[in-house]
């Protein structure tokens, strides 16, 4: 602990490009560089640790000439793209990528894989770190992949969480269909929805069929899970079984991302929103809510936060935090505004203005 | 034999190359498929996995723009021009 280290990446994707944030201050000062992939929008991008040089991984999808993936092995300087699509949908599917919605490395214990969630939703899996994908047939094949339905940004899976303890073990998250885990390295698949409410259903609390946002894990008990739903913010202590609402200190339970600290147990950040039918900062303030205890009590944060109205959403990928022992934590905003913090939380900084609209962003000590 | 005429935004994965020599002909079907074969890159910005032209790529056959003469199944005799030009859309 308190090593001192080169320096922090940040990621930030756009709908138009990506923009790379470096900082060798300790997260005081950051350089901006981009747009790399102008006019592409920029869904996922992953910083993968798990290799001697960081391998960063973007998704990239250009409304005329199509979607793919591309990696980076020094930081963004240059990148390379297969001559093959790496990830596509084989031909007797009938189905054609729209894009990459989230790229995860897995656990530790298989440094060379990587999976992929897209739109429509499927799940793909790579076996060498990310040039090529392969599809996860039994999810495709999921009785219920007739019955998901499109949300407002389309059918995507947007959140794959591996287990770090059981590489066979994972979550997928989708829009909309909710939460599905397998326990047999994706060889089967059940949904784990029981507690999360889709109050836009005849049934409220359907088997499968939400519209949760976002998922995210624990940092000491992987077995807690906390998911931003479409209205609702819920926990799960039993690897998503069951959920319950931890929405109750919240100023509203909608919104779309929801991160977990690196390193401390318990520790979440949320951006709310009013509602499903005005989308806006509550209170028309821009602030992060953080909850120290696993989402029993929040606290909002806003020092060095803009102070007048404001008015843009951060989208489910645009929170995150990054690896640094004092954890930093990030995020983007759909009208191009990047803030970090380098305490947790306490306080923030901008670290750009004016990007086109920020759709992911990611962050690590580099 | 046509001639494959590749857009800017498009030339990083034709060699830098603005046109490409194609040893196909028939229908622009074949025409692709060959493209495929010796610019896999390059044609995956064309066509999607399932083959089909991407909704924003407009391919022209000597001018003609092939949504509106046979598709796929386009003639292209020897020595045609294949143009690819993306359609003005987005913002």
């Amino acid at each position: 602990m308190g090593t001192p280290h080169t320096g922090a990446l940040l990621a930030i994707g756009t709908e138009k490009g990506l923009f790379l944030a470096t900082s060798t201050d300790d997260r005081r000062g950051w350089q901006v560089s981009g747009p790399h992939f102008p006019m592409t929008a920029v869904y996922a991008v992953a910083i993968d640790k798990r290799r001697a040089a960081p391998r960063l991984l973007a998704s990239v999808a250009s409304s005329h000439y199509g979607p793919s993936v591309a990696t980076s092995d020094d930081l963004g300087h240059t990148w390379s793209e297969p001559e093959q699509p790496p990830v596509a949908f084989p031909a007797d599917t009938g189905a054609t990528l729209e894009r990459v919605w989230q790229l995860t490395p897995a656990s530790a214990a298989e440094p060379d894989v990587v999976y992929a969630g897209s739109q429509p939703s499927a799940l793909f899996r790579s076996t060498d770190g990310g040039a090529s994908f392969e599809l996860v047939r039994p999810l495709w094949e999921h009785p219920h992949r007739p019955q998901w339905e499109a949300g407002f940004g389309g059918q995507a899976i947007h959140t794959v969480l591996p287990d770090p303890r059981d590489p066979a073990a994972m979550l997928v998250a989708m829009s909309t269909g909710g939460v599905y885990r397998s326990a047999d390295a994706g060889a089967s698949w059940a949904p784990g929805n029981t507690g999360i409410r889709a109050y836009f259903l005849p049934d409220e609390w359907p088997e499968f069929g939400q519209c949760v946002h976002k998922v995210a894990r624990d940092a000491v008990d992987p077995d807690r899970l906390y998911a931003q739903n479409h209205h609702g913010v819920y926990r799960s202590d039993d690897a998503g079984a069951t959920w319950s609402s931890i929405a109750d200190g919240l100023p509203s339970d909608f919104g779309f991302p929801i991160a977990a600290h690196p390193h401390r147990p318990g520790v979440i950040y949320t951006f709310p929103l009013v509602a499903d039918s005005r989308r806006f900062p509550v209170d028309d303030r821009c602030r992060v809510f953080r909850s120290a205890d696993a989402g029993a009590t929040w606290q909002p944060l806003s020092a060095g936060l803009p102070q007048h109205p404001y008015y843009p959403a951060v989208l489910r990928d645009a929170l995150t935090t990054d690896d640094a022992p004092t954890a930093g934590v990030y995020f983007g905003t759909r009208s191009g505004d990047v803030f970090a913090s380098r305490d947790e939380g306490d306080s923030w900084q901008p670290v750009a203005t004016g990007l086109p609209d920020v759709l992911c962003v990611r962050a690590a000590v580099v | 034999m046509v001639t494959l005429l590749v857009p800017g935004a498009l030339r990083a994965d034709s060699g830098g190359q603005a046109r490409l020599t194609v040893d196909a002909d028939g229908t622009l079907r074949e025409v692709l498929d060959e493209v495929t074969r010796r610019w896999p890159r390059l044609a995956r910005r064309i066509r999607d996995e399932q083959g089909q032209i991407r909704r924003y790529v407009n391919v022209y056959v000597d001018g003609a723009d092939h949504r509106h003469s046979g598709g796929l199944d386009t003639p292209v005799p020897a020595g045609a021009q294949v143009q690819v030009i993306p359609s003005v859309a987005g913002g």
